[in-house]
Protein backbone atom coordinates (compact mmCIF):
# COMPACT_ATOMS: atom_id res chain seq x y z
CA UNK A 1 0.00 0.00 0.00
CA UNK A 2 2.83 2.34 1.38
CA UNK A 3 4.25 1.72 -2.34
CA UNK A 4 1.34 2.37 -4.54
CA UNK A 5 0.81 5.25 -2.44
CA UNK A 6 4.90 6.30 -3.17
CA UNK A 7 4.44 5.70 -7.02
CA UNK A 8 1.55 7.46 -7.45
CA UNK A 9 3.41 10.43 -5.87
CA UNK A 10 5.68 10.10 -8.23
CA UNK A 11 3.63 10.22 -11.54
CA UNK A 12 1.93 12.95 -9.51
CA UNK A 13 4.73 14.63 -9.42
CA UNK A 14 6.32 14.01 -12.92
CA UNK A 15 3.45 15.23 -14.99
CA UNK A 16 3.27 18.31 -12.89
CA UNK A 17 6.92 19.65 -13.35
CA UNK A 18 6.64 18.12 -17.09
CA UNK A 19 3.44 20.46 -17.78
CA UNK A 20 5.42 23.14 -16.10
CA UNK A 21 8.03 22.26 -18.49
CA UNK A 22 6.03 22.37 -21.67
CA UNK A 23 4.42 25.88 -20.47
CA UNK A 24 7.71 27.56 -20.06
CA UNK A 25 8.68 26.37 -23.50
CA UNK A 26 5.31 27.91 -24.89
CA UNK A 27 5.53 31.28 -23.05
CA UNK A 28 7.93 33.12 -24.83
CA UNK A 29 5.56 32.56 -28.01
CA UNK A 30 2.56 33.03 -26.33
CA UNK A 31 4.00 36.19 -25.46
CA UNK A 32 5.32 37.55 -28.69
CA UNK A 33 2.24 36.69 -30.58
CA UNK A 34 0.01 38.19 -28.41
CA UNK A 35 1.96 41.45 -28.39
CA UNK A 36 1.82 41.25 -32.26
CA UNK A 37 -2.05 41.05 -32.72
CA UNK A 38 -2.20 43.93 -29.79
CA UNK A 39 -3.18 47.43 -30.59
CA UNK A 40 -0.26 50.00 -30.11
CA UNK A 41 -2.00 52.11 -26.67
CA UNK A 42 -2.05 48.72 -25.34
CA UNK A 43 1.43 48.03 -25.91
CA UNK A 44 2.34 50.42 -24.83
CA UNK A 45 0.77 51.15 -21.16
CA UNK A 46 2.11 47.31 -20.93
CA UNK A 47 -1.37 45.45 -20.71
CA UNK A 48 -0.43 42.43 -22.50
CA UNK A 49 0.33 39.65 -21.16
CA UNK A 50 -0.71 36.02 -22.82
CA UNK A 51 -3.48 37.03 -24.82
CA UNK A 52 -3.98 39.97 -27.06
CA UNK A 53 -5.39 43.24 -26.01
CA UNK A 54 -7.52 45.12 -27.91
CA UNK A 55 -7.13 43.27 -30.93
CA UNK A 56 -5.13 45.05 -33.79
CA UNK A 57 -3.55 43.79 -36.73
CA UNK A 58 -1.69 47.34 -37.03
CA UNK A 59 1.76 45.94 -36.51
CA UNK A 60 1.72 43.24 -39.42
CA UNK A 61 0.39 46.10 -41.55
CA UNK A 62 3.58 48.05 -40.89
CA UNK A 63 5.54 45.07 -41.56
CA UNK A 64 3.96 44.21 -44.75
CA UNK A 65 3.86 47.81 -46.14
CA UNK A 66 8.10 47.70 -45.02
CA UNK A 67 9.51 48.02 -48.87
CA UNK A 68 12.62 46.03 -47.72
CA UNK A 69 10.53 43.16 -46.07
CA UNK A 70 8.98 41.87 -48.87
CA UNK A 71 12.14 41.52 -51.14
CA UNK A 72 13.89 40.15 -47.88
CA UNK A 73 11.31 37.08 -48.31
CA UNK A 74 11.71 36.31 -51.15
CA UNK A 75 15.56 36.52 -51.32
CA UNK A 76 14.71 33.94 -48.25
CA UNK A 77 12.29 31.71 -50.01
CA UNK A 78 14.97 31.86 -52.85
CA UNK A 79 17.79 30.80 -51.21
CA UNK A 80 15.86 27.84 -49.24
CA UNK A 81 14.33 26.28 -52.19
CA UNK A 82 17.57 26.01 -54.26
CA UNK A 83 19.84 25.64 -51.23
CA UNK A 84 17.45 22.60 -50.26
CA UNK A 85 17.32 21.49 -54.32
CA UNK A 86 20.81 21.29 -54.55
CA UNK A 87 22.47 20.49 -51.27
CA UNK A 88 20.13 16.87 -51.52
CA UNK A 89 21.07 15.97 -54.97
CA UNK A 90 24.95 16.47 -54.22
CA UNK A 91 24.30 14.55 -50.56
CA UNK A 92 22.78 11.60 -52.66
CA UNK A 93 25.72 11.73 -55.15
CA UNK A 94 28.26 11.71 -51.83
CA UNK A 95 25.78 8.91 -49.91
CA UNK A 96 24.93 6.53 -52.87
CA UNK A 97 28.14 5.79 -54.02
CA UNK A 98 29.97 5.30 -50.72
CA UNK A 99 27.58 3.07 -49.53
CA UNK A 100 28.70 0.10 -52.44
CA UNK A 101 31.62 -1.93 -50.68
CA UNK A 102 32.44 -3.07 -53.55
CA UNK A 103 33.57 0.31 -54.76
CA UNK A 104 37.68 0.71 -54.62
CA UNK A 105 38.73 3.81 -52.73
CA UNK A 106 35.38 4.66 -50.35
CA UNK A 107 37.12 3.67 -47.40
CA UNK A 108 39.86 6.27 -48.22
CA UNK A 109 36.82 8.83 -49.45
CA UNK A 110 35.22 8.46 -46.80
CA UNK A 111 38.42 9.85 -44.42
CA UNK A 112 38.99 12.64 -46.66
CA UNK A 113 34.84 13.76 -46.00
CA UNK A 114 35.12 12.47 -42.50
CA UNK A 115 38.26 14.80 -41.95
CA UNK A 116 36.54 17.99 -42.80
CA UNK A 117 34.11 17.18 -39.52
CA UNK A 118 37.52 17.65 -37.11
CA UNK A 119 39.15 20.19 -38.80
CA UNK A 120 38.12 22.91 -40.76
CA UNK A 121 39.89 26.58 -42.04
CA UNK A 122 37.29 28.96 -40.03
CA UNK A 123 35.88 32.24 -40.80
CA UNK A 124 38.52 33.92 -42.22
CA UNK A 125 40.18 31.64 -44.89
CA UNK A 126 35.91 30.38 -46.01
CA UNK A 127 35.58 34.15 -46.28
CA UNK A 128 38.37 34.89 -48.49
CA UNK A 129 37.40 32.06 -49.91
CA UNK A 130 34.30 33.36 -51.23
CA UNK A 131 34.88 36.63 -51.64
CA UNK A 132 37.91 35.23 -53.75
CA UNK A 133 35.37 33.38 -55.94
CA UNK A 134 33.19 36.59 -56.40
CA UNK A 135 30.75 35.41 -54.37
CA UNK A 136 29.95 37.43 -51.55
CA UNK A 137 26.85 39.80 -52.34
CA UNK A 138 25.43 36.81 -54.49
CA UNK A 139 22.71 35.17 -53.36
CA UNK A 140 25.08 31.94 -54.20
CA UNK A 141 27.66 32.99 -51.69
CA UNK A 142 25.11 31.91 -49.19
CA UNK A 143 23.87 28.32 -51.00
CA UNK A 144 27.27 26.75 -52.61
CA UNK A 145 29.26 26.71 -49.69
CA UNK A 146 26.63 24.90 -47.65
CA UNK A 147 25.97 22.58 -50.27
CA UNK A 148 27.27 19.55 -48.90
CA UNK A 149 26.15 18.66 -44.65
CA UNK A 150 28.76 15.93 -43.60
CA UNK A 151 26.49 14.58 -40.95
CA UNK A 152 23.70 14.41 -43.10
CA UNK A 153 25.95 12.39 -45.77
CA UNK A 154 26.08 10.29 -42.80
CA UNK A 155 23.07 9.84 -41.77
CA UNK A 156 21.64 8.86 -45.64
CA UNK A 157 24.90 5.93 -46.09
CA UNK A 158 24.10 4.75 -43.27
CA UNK A 159 20.58 4.47 -44.14
CA UNK A 160 22.04 3.24 -47.58
CA UNK A 161 23.43 0.09 -46.35
CA UNK A 162 21.14 -0.95 -43.38
CA UNK A 163 17.95 -0.40 -44.37
CA UNK A 164 18.10 -0.93 -48.64
CA UNK A 165 18.46 -4.96 -49.28
CA UNK A 166 21.05 -5.53 -50.88
CA UNK A 167 20.06 -8.35 -52.54
CA UNK A 168 17.44 -6.27 -54.26
CA UNK A 169 20.34 -4.52 -55.96
CA UNK A 170 21.67 -7.27 -56.92
CA UNK A 171 19.07 -8.07 -58.76
CA UNK A 172 18.98 -5.46 -60.32
CA UNK A 173 21.61 -5.62 -61.43
CA UNK A 174 21.44 -9.17 -62.89
CA UNK A 175 18.34 -8.18 -64.49
CA UNK A 176 20.79 -4.80 -66.40
CA UNK A 177 20.49 -2.23 -64.81
CA UNK A 178 23.37 0.25 -64.20
CA UNK A 179 24.25 1.70 -60.88
CA UNK A 180 22.66 5.24 -62.03
CA UNK A 181 19.32 3.11 -62.63
CA UNK A 182 19.22 1.47 -59.79
CA UNK A 183 19.81 4.73 -57.64
CA UNK A 184 16.82 5.84 -59.60
CA UNK A 185 14.80 3.63 -58.84
CA UNK A 186 15.14 1.42 -56.22
CA UNK A 187 16.78 3.21 -53.79
CA UNK A 188 15.47 6.15 -53.77
CA UNK A 189 11.98 5.41 -54.04
CA UNK A 190 12.53 3.11 -51.17
CA UNK A 191 14.44 6.11 -49.06
CA UNK A 192 11.64 8.66 -49.17
CA UNK A 193 10.96 9.46 -45.00
CA UNK A 194 14.96 9.81 -45.08
CA UNK A 195 14.87 11.90 -47.91
CA UNK A 196 12.41 13.75 -46.62
CA UNK A 197 14.35 14.39 -43.03
CA UNK A 198 17.64 15.58 -44.59
CA UNK A 199 15.53 17.99 -46.98
CA UNK A 200 14.44 19.59 -43.75
CA UNK A 201 17.42 19.58 -42.04
CA UNK A 202 18.82 21.95 -45.01
CA UNK A 203 15.92 23.98 -45.53
CA UNK A 204 15.39 24.66 -41.88
CA UNK A 205 19.25 25.62 -41.95
CA UNK A 206 18.95 28.04 -44.69
CA UNK A 207 15.67 29.53 -43.56
CA UNK A 208 17.47 30.13 -40.09
CA UNK A 209 20.82 30.93 -41.26
CA UNK A 210 22.27 34.32 -40.13
CA UNK A 211 26.23 34.33 -39.77
CA UNK A 212 26.93 33.44 -43.82
CA UNK A 213 24.26 36.17 -44.77
CA UNK A 214 25.91 38.59 -42.43
CA UNK A 215 29.16 37.73 -43.08
CA UNK A 216 28.58 37.59 -46.87
CA UNK A 217 26.32 39.92 -47.76
CA UNK A 218 26.04 43.38 -46.87
CA UNK A 219 23.95 45.20 -49.34
CA UNK A 220 20.57 45.68 -47.69
CA UNK A 221 18.88 44.75 -51.01
CA UNK A 222 20.25 41.65 -50.66
CA UNK A 223 19.24 40.93 -47.16
CA UNK A 224 17.48 37.23 -45.95
CA UNK A 225 15.23 37.52 -43.73
CA UNK A 226 17.16 36.54 -40.77
CA UNK A 227 19.31 39.52 -41.25
CA UNK A 228 16.02 41.93 -41.66
CA UNK A 229 14.74 41.05 -38.50
CA UNK A 230 18.40 41.56 -36.85
CA UNK A 231 18.12 45.20 -38.44
CA UNK A 232 14.76 45.91 -36.75
CA UNK A 233 15.76 44.42 -33.27
CA UNK A 234 18.94 46.40 -33.21
CA UNK A 235 17.24 49.66 -34.94
CA UNK A 236 14.85 49.38 -31.64
CA UNK A 237 17.34 48.19 -28.85
CA UNK A 238 19.36 51.82 -30.24
CA UNK A 239 16.80 54.15 -30.10
CA UNK A 240 15.88 52.99 -26.11
CA UNK A 241 18.97 53.63 -25.31
CA UNK A 242 19.13 57.02 -27.01
CA UNK A 243 15.86 58.66 -27.14
CA UNK A 244 14.26 57.23 -23.67
CA UNK A 245 13.59 60.92 -22.47
CA UNK A 246 11.79 62.06 -25.52
CA UNK A 247 7.99 61.37 -25.19
CA UNK A 248 7.38 61.46 -28.95
CA UNK A 249 10.18 59.10 -29.70
CA UNK A 250 9.12 57.06 -26.85
CA UNK A 251 5.82 56.25 -28.32
CA UNK A 252 7.53 55.50 -31.83
CA UNK A 253 9.71 52.81 -29.96
CA UNK A 254 6.72 51.02 -28.52
CA UNK A 255 5.10 50.58 -31.86
CA UNK A 256 8.45 49.00 -33.19
CA UNK A 257 7.70 46.57 -29.92
CA UNK A 258 4.92 45.62 -31.75
CA UNK A 259 6.30 45.42 -35.49
CA UNK A 260 9.19 43.66 -33.49
CA UNK A 261 6.79 41.00 -32.42
CA UNK A 262 5.17 40.77 -35.67
CA UNK A 263 8.19 40.67 -37.84
CA UNK A 264 9.75 37.69 -35.72
CA UNK A 265 5.83 35.90 -35.65
CA UNK A 266 6.39 36.85 -39.37
CA UNK A 267 9.74 34.54 -39.43
CA UNK A 268 8.71 32.26 -37.41
CA UNK A 269 5.44 31.47 -38.67
CA UNK A 270 6.72 29.45 -41.70
CA UNK A 271 8.32 26.46 -39.14
CA UNK A 272 5.61 26.40 -37.00
CA UNK A 273 3.08 25.72 -39.23
CA UNK A 274 4.89 22.93 -41.09
CA UNK A 275 7.12 21.63 -37.53
CA UNK A 276 4.37 19.90 -35.86
CA UNK A 277 3.53 17.66 -39.00
CA UNK A 278 7.06 16.62 -39.73
CA UNK A 279 8.40 16.50 -36.38
CA UNK A 280 8.61 12.51 -36.10
CA UNK A 281 10.69 13.21 -39.78
CA UNK A 282 13.53 14.91 -37.93
CA UNK A 283 13.78 12.83 -35.12
CA UNK A 284 14.07 10.10 -37.58
CA UNK A 285 17.36 11.69 -38.75
CA UNK A 286 18.45 12.11 -35.64
CA UNK A 287 17.84 8.36 -34.71
CA UNK A 288 19.58 6.98 -37.93
CA UNK A 289 22.80 9.19 -37.45
CA UNK A 290 23.18 8.08 -33.87
CA UNK A 291 24.01 4.55 -35.15
CA UNK A 292 27.40 3.52 -35.03
CA UNK A 293 28.62 1.41 -38.29
CA UNK B 1 52.95 -3.00 -61.29
CA UNK B 2 51.40 -3.82 -64.69
CA UNK B 3 48.59 -6.10 -63.18
CA UNK B 4 47.93 -3.50 -60.59
CA UNK B 5 47.60 -0.90 -63.29
CA UNK B 6 44.96 -3.64 -65.16
CA UNK B 7 43.10 -3.74 -62.08
CA UNK B 8 42.55 -0.23 -61.13
CA UNK B 9 41.52 0.49 -65.17
CA UNK B 10 38.90 -2.88 -64.43
CA UNK B 11 37.67 -1.24 -61.43
CA UNK B 12 37.42 1.98 -62.78
CA UNK B 13 35.64 0.46 -66.39
CA UNK B 14 33.13 -1.84 -63.91
CA UNK B 15 32.04 1.35 -61.40
CA UNK B 16 32.29 4.50 -63.31
CA UNK B 17 29.36 5.49 -63.13
CA UNK B 18 30.09 5.21 -59.00
CA UNK B 19 33.27 7.71 -59.68
CA UNK B 20 31.05 9.78 -61.98
CA UNK B 21 28.58 10.34 -59.02
CA UNK B 22 31.70 11.39 -56.76
CA UNK B 23 33.00 14.51 -59.07
CA UNK B 24 30.76 16.89 -58.12
CA UNK B 25 30.91 16.01 -54.88
CA UNK B 26 34.69 15.56 -54.59
CA UNK B 27 34.95 18.64 -56.07
CA UNK B 28 32.80 20.86 -54.03
CA UNK B 29 34.97 18.91 -50.58
CA UNK B 30 38.14 19.85 -52.21
CA UNK B 31 37.18 23.90 -53.31
CA UNK B 32 34.71 24.57 -50.01
CA UNK B 33 36.43 22.40 -47.39
CA UNK B 34 40.24 21.84 -47.84
CA UNK B 35 41.22 25.38 -49.82
CA UNK B 36 39.83 26.79 -46.79
CA UNK B 37 42.82 24.47 -44.65
CA UNK B 38 45.24 25.85 -46.94
CA UNK B 39 43.95 29.28 -46.83
CA UNK B 40 45.00 28.84 -43.06
CA UNK B 41 48.42 30.33 -44.27
CA UNK B 42 47.27 33.14 -44.08
CA UNK B 43 47.89 33.31 -40.57
CA UNK B 44 51.50 33.02 -41.18
CA UNK B 45 51.62 35.65 -43.94
CA UNK B 46 50.94 39.25 -44.33
CA UNK B 47 47.92 39.03 -46.10
CA UNK B 48 47.28 41.33 -48.69
CA UNK B 49 44.05 41.62 -50.88
CA UNK B 50 45.85 42.38 -54.25
CA UNK B 51 48.64 39.34 -53.97
CA UNK B 52 45.61 36.91 -52.58
CA UNK B 53 46.42 34.02 -50.07
CA UNK B 54 49.30 32.19 -52.35
CA UNK B 55 50.85 35.23 -53.20
CA UNK B 56 51.20 37.66 -49.75
CA UNK B 57 54.64 36.83 -47.72
CA UNK B 58 55.67 34.77 -45.18
CA UNK B 59 56.04 36.57 -41.94
CA UNK B 60 56.28 33.30 -39.63
CA UNK B 61 54.86 33.61 -36.27
CA UNK B 62 54.51 37.40 -36.34
CA UNK B 63 50.66 37.57 -35.86
CA UNK B 64 50.69 34.64 -33.15
CA UNK B 65 53.32 36.86 -30.50
CA UNK B 66 51.01 40.02 -31.13
CA UNK B 67 47.56 38.25 -30.33
CA UNK B 68 49.49 36.45 -27.35
CA UNK B 69 50.62 40.18 -26.60
CA UNK B 70 47.22 41.46 -26.69
CA UNK B 71 44.65 41.65 -23.30
CA UNK B 72 41.85 41.60 -25.75
CA UNK B 73 43.13 37.68 -27.12
CA UNK B 74 42.85 36.53 -23.25
CA UNK B 75 39.62 38.22 -22.51
CA UNK B 76 37.92 36.43 -25.54
CA UNK B 77 39.87 33.35 -25.18
CA UNK B 78 38.70 33.45 -21.20
CA UNK B 79 34.93 34.26 -21.92
CA UNK B 80 34.88 31.29 -24.96
CA UNK B 81 35.64 29.26 -22.16
CA UNK B 82 33.37 30.33 -19.50
CA UNK B 83 30.28 30.55 -21.86
CA UNK B 84 31.07 26.64 -22.69
CA UNK B 85 31.46 25.66 -19.46
CA UNK B 86 28.65 27.62 -18.07
CA UNK B 87 26.32 26.17 -20.27
CA UNK B 88 28.27 22.64 -20.08
CA UNK B 89 26.93 22.44 -16.66
CA UNK B 90 23.49 23.86 -17.57
CA UNK B 91 22.78 22.42 -20.71
CA UNK B 92 24.03 18.82 -20.33
CA UNK B 93 21.95 17.37 -17.45
CA UNK B 94 18.80 18.78 -18.77
CA UNK B 95 18.21 16.66 -21.46
CA UNK B 96 18.95 13.85 -19.51
CA UNK B 97 16.92 14.52 -16.91
CA UNK B 98 14.14 15.80 -19.38
CA UNK B 99 14.43 12.00 -21.10
CA UNK B 100 14.32 9.92 -17.79
CA UNK B 101 10.77 12.33 -16.75
CA UNK B 102 9.31 11.73 -20.38
CA UNK B 103 10.10 7.81 -20.02
CA UNK B 104 8.87 7.71 -16.87
CA UNK B 105 5.33 8.89 -17.98
CA UNK B 106 3.12 6.41 -19.27
CA UNK B 107 -0.02 8.34 -21.20
CA UNK B 108 1.26 8.20 -24.67
CA UNK B 109 -0.94 11.18 -25.61
CA UNK B 110 0.26 13.71 -23.31
CA UNK B 111 4.19 12.22 -23.80
CA UNK B 112 3.78 13.11 -27.41
CA UNK B 113 2.67 16.40 -27.50
CA UNK B 114 5.03 17.00 -24.20
CA UNK B 115 7.37 15.99 -27.03
CA UNK B 116 6.46 18.05 -29.82
CA UNK B 117 6.35 21.21 -27.83
CA UNK B 118 9.63 20.82 -25.86
CA UNK B 119 11.55 19.91 -29.45
CA UNK B 120 10.16 23.44 -31.15
CA UNK B 121 12.53 25.76 -29.59
CA UNK B 122 15.16 24.10 -31.19
CA UNK B 123 14.17 25.03 -34.67
CA UNK B 124 13.81 28.43 -34.22
CA UNK B 125 16.38 31.11 -35.53
CA UNK B 126 19.20 32.36 -33.38
CA UNK B 127 18.07 35.86 -34.48
CA UNK B 128 14.57 35.11 -33.62
CA UNK B 129 15.56 34.00 -29.78
CA UNK B 130 17.72 36.65 -29.38
CA UNK B 131 14.16 39.22 -30.73
CA UNK B 132 12.21 37.18 -28.26
CA UNK B 133 14.47 37.31 -24.98
CA UNK B 134 15.00 40.73 -25.37
CA UNK B 135 11.05 41.23 -25.43
CA UNK B 136 11.17 38.96 -22.03
CA UNK B 137 14.29 39.86 -20.51
CA UNK B 138 14.41 43.76 -21.37
CA UNK B 139 14.42 45.72 -18.17
CA UNK B 140 12.28 48.25 -19.26
CA UNK B 141 9.70 46.79 -21.59
CA UNK B 142 10.36 43.54 -20.96
CA UNK B 143 7.79 40.76 -20.06
CA UNK B 144 9.71 39.23 -16.78
CA UNK B 145 10.09 42.72 -15.54
CA UNK B 146 6.48 44.25 -16.24
CA UNK B 147 5.06 41.89 -14.09
CA UNK B 148 8.27 42.00 -11.05
CA UNK B 149 7.22 45.62 -11.05
CA UNK B 150 3.90 44.93 -11.01
CA UNK B 151 4.45 42.74 -8.14
CA UNK B 152 5.91 45.67 -6.31
CA UNK B 153 9.69 44.87 -6.81
CA UNK B 154 12.56 46.26 -8.74
CA UNK B 155 13.51 45.50 -12.14
CA UNK B 156 16.54 42.96 -12.74
CA UNK B 157 18.76 43.29 -15.05
CA UNK B 158 18.80 40.35 -16.54
CA UNK B 159 20.68 41.47 -20.29
CA UNK B 160 22.69 44.31 -19.07
CA UNK B 161 24.41 43.45 -16.07
CA UNK B 162 27.06 41.58 -16.88
CA UNK B 163 26.74 38.26 -13.97
CA UNK B 164 23.05 38.60 -14.64
CA UNK B 165 23.72 38.03 -18.44
CA UNK B 166 25.60 35.09 -17.91
CA UNK B 167 22.44 33.12 -16.38
CA UNK B 168 19.83 34.64 -19.34
CA UNK B 169 22.48 33.36 -21.76
CA UNK B 170 22.75 29.73 -19.82
CA UNK B 171 19.04 29.90 -19.39
CA UNK B 172 17.79 30.51 -22.57
CA UNK B 173 20.48 27.84 -24.12
CA UNK B 174 18.65 25.14 -21.84
CA UNK B 175 15.17 26.56 -23.28
CA UNK B 176 16.48 26.06 -27.00
CA UNK B 177 18.44 22.57 -26.84
CA UNK B 178 17.47 20.66 -23.66
CA UNK B 179 14.33 18.88 -25.84
CA UNK B 180 15.98 18.23 -28.75
CA UNK B 181 19.08 17.29 -27.14
CA UNK B 182 17.01 14.71 -25.06
CA UNK B 183 15.91 12.82 -27.79
CA UNK B 184 19.07 10.65 -27.91
CA UNK B 185 18.83 9.99 -24.28
CA UNK B 186 15.34 9.22 -24.78
CA UNK B 187 16.09 6.34 -27.45
CA UNK B 188 18.84 4.94 -25.72
CA UNK B 189 16.85 4.74 -22.31
CA UNK B 190 14.26 2.67 -24.85
CA UNK B 191 16.76 0.66 -25.64
CA UNK B 192 17.40 -0.63 -21.81
CA UNK B 193 15.89 -4.29 -21.36
CA UNK B 194 12.52 -3.65 -19.70
CA UNK B 195 13.05 -6.76 -17.61
CA UNK B 196 15.46 -5.65 -15.65
CA UNK B 197 12.81 -3.50 -14.36
CA UNK B 198 10.74 -6.15 -13.65
CA UNK B 199 13.23 -7.74 -11.55
CA UNK B 200 13.96 -4.72 -9.67
CA UNK B 201 9.80 -4.19 -9.39
CA UNK B 202 9.92 -7.60 -7.77
CA UNK B 203 12.47 -7.00 -5.27
CA UNK B 204 10.80 -3.94 -4.16
CA UNK B 205 13.15 -1.23 -5.61
CA UNK B 206 11.04 2.68 -6.02
CA UNK B 207 11.11 4.19 -8.76
CA UNK B 208 14.33 6.65 -7.79
CA UNK B 209 16.12 3.11 -7.28
CA UNK B 210 15.45 2.02 -10.40
CA UNK B 211 16.34 5.40 -12.09
CA UNK B 212 19.35 5.20 -10.04
CA UNK B 213 20.56 1.73 -9.91
CA UNK B 214 19.21 0.48 -13.97
CA UNK B 215 18.22 3.65 -16.05
CA UNK B 216 21.52 5.54 -15.25
CA UNK B 217 24.11 3.04 -16.05
CA UNK B 218 21.83 2.03 -19.23
CA UNK B 219 22.22 5.08 -20.77
CA UNK B 220 25.85 5.67 -19.40
CA UNK B 221 27.37 5.38 -22.82
CA UNK B 222 25.61 7.59 -24.60
CA UNK B 223 26.23 10.52 -21.88
CA UNK B 224 29.79 9.64 -21.96
CA UNK B 225 29.72 9.83 -25.62
CA UNK B 226 27.95 13.14 -25.68
CA UNK B 227 30.26 14.30 -23.14
CA UNK B 228 33.48 13.62 -25.56
CA UNK B 229 31.70 15.57 -27.88
CA UNK B 230 31.02 18.57 -25.89
CA UNK B 231 34.19 18.26 -24.00
CA UNK B 232 35.54 18.39 -27.34
CA UNK B 233 34.22 21.95 -28.65
CA UNK B 234 34.78 23.59 -25.00
CA UNK B 235 37.48 26.04 -26.56
CA UNK B 236 35.06 26.35 -30.16
CA UNK B 237 31.83 28.85 -30.04
CA UNK B 238 29.42 29.34 -32.62
CA UNK B 239 28.90 32.98 -33.78
CA UNK B 240 25.04 33.24 -33.99
CA UNK B 241 24.24 32.71 -29.89
CA UNK B 242 27.02 35.07 -28.74
CA UNK B 243 26.24 37.66 -31.28
CA UNK B 244 22.51 38.07 -30.68
CA UNK B 245 22.46 37.97 -27.17
CA UNK B 246 25.29 39.83 -26.34
CA UNK B 247 24.99 43.69 -26.66
CA UNK B 248 27.68 46.87 -25.53
CA UNK B 249 26.71 47.00 -21.75
CA UNK B 250 28.02 43.11 -20.90
CA UNK B 251 30.40 43.20 -24.02
CA UNK B 252 32.87 42.16 -21.05
CA UNK B 253 31.75 38.54 -21.18
CA UNK B 254 29.58 38.48 -24.28
CA UNK B 255 32.73 38.93 -27.00
CA UNK B 256 34.02 35.17 -27.28
CA UNK B 257 36.28 34.25 -29.73
CA UNK B 258 33.97 33.78 -33.04
CA UNK B 259 32.66 37.51 -32.57
CA UNK B 260 36.27 38.75 -31.84
CA UNK B 261 37.41 36.89 -35.18
CA UNK B 262 34.09 38.59 -36.96
CA UNK B 263 34.96 42.48 -35.99
CA UNK B 264 39.07 41.55 -36.31
CA UNK B 265 39.07 40.04 -39.75
CA UNK B 266 35.87 41.11 -41.45
CA UNK B 267 35.15 44.44 -39.95
CA UNK B 268 38.59 45.82 -39.33
CA UNK B 269 40.02 43.85 -42.86
CA UNK B 270 43.27 42.78 -40.28
CA UNK B 271 42.67 39.38 -42.35
CA UNK B 272 46.12 37.58 -40.63
CA UNK B 273 45.27 38.60 -37.29
CA UNK B 274 41.88 37.16 -37.15
CA UNK B 275 43.20 33.68 -39.06
CA UNK B 276 45.88 33.44 -36.38
CA UNK B 277 42.81 33.76 -33.57
CA UNK B 278 40.62 31.25 -35.36
CA UNK B 279 43.52 28.92 -35.90
CA UNK B 280 44.33 29.08 -32.40
CA UNK B 281 40.79 28.08 -31.48
CA UNK B 282 40.80 24.58 -33.75
CA UNK B 283 44.03 23.63 -32.83
CA UNK B 284 43.37 23.75 -28.95
CA UNK B 285 39.97 22.14 -30.27
CA UNK B 286 41.42 19.24 -32.10
CA UNK B 287 43.65 18.58 -28.91
CA UNK B 288 41.12 18.37 -26.48
CA UNK B 289 39.11 16.15 -28.44
CA UNK B 290 41.50 13.75 -28.36
CA UNK B 291 42.38 14.01 -25.34
CA UNK B 292 38.77 13.65 -23.84
CA UNK B 293 38.85 10.26 -26.57
CA UNK B 294 41.80 8.97 -25.42
CA UNK B 295 40.83 9.65 -21.25
CA UNK B 296 37.11 8.15 -22.32
CA UNK B 297 39.05 4.99 -23.15
CA UNK B 298 41.13 4.14 -21.05
CA UNK B 299 37.91 4.48 -17.92
CA UNK B 300 35.57 2.09 -19.84
CA UNK B 301 36.50 1.95 -23.44
CA UNK B 302 33.61 4.58 -24.04
CA UNK B 303 35.62 6.64 -26.59
CA UNK B 304 34.03 7.96 -30.14
CA UNK B 305 36.83 6.83 -32.31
Amino acid sequence: MNTRLKEKTFDVCNYILMTLIVIICMIPFVYVISLSLSSTRAVLSREVFFWPVEFDLVSYENVVSDPTIMPALWMSVKTTVLQTLIAMGLTILTAYPLSQKRLKGHRAIMMVILFTMFFSGGIIPDYLLVSSLGLTNNMWGIIIPCGINTFNVIILRTFFMNSIPAGLQEAAQIDGCNDFMILLRIVLPLSKPVLATLALFYAVARWNGFQDAKFFINKQELYTLPQKINMIINSSQLSSQTMMNNPQLAEQRTAEEGIKAASIVFTTLPIMLVYPWLQKYFVHGVMIGAIKE
Amino acid sequence: MGGRKRRIRYYIKRDWILYAMLILPLAYYLVFKYAPMYGVTVAFKDYNIFKGVMGSEWVGLKYFRSIFAMDEFYRVFRNTLMLNVLDLLFSFPAPIILAIMLSEMRGVLYKRISQTIIYLPYFISWVVIGGISLQLFAPESGLINIIIRRLGGESVPFLTEKWHWLFTYCGVGVWQSAGWNSILFIAAIAGINQELYEAATVDGAGRFQRIWHITLPGIRPTIVMMLILRMGSLVSIGFERPYVMGNTMVREFSDVISTYVYRVGLESSNFSLATAVGLFQSVIGMVLLVLTNTIANKIDGGGIF
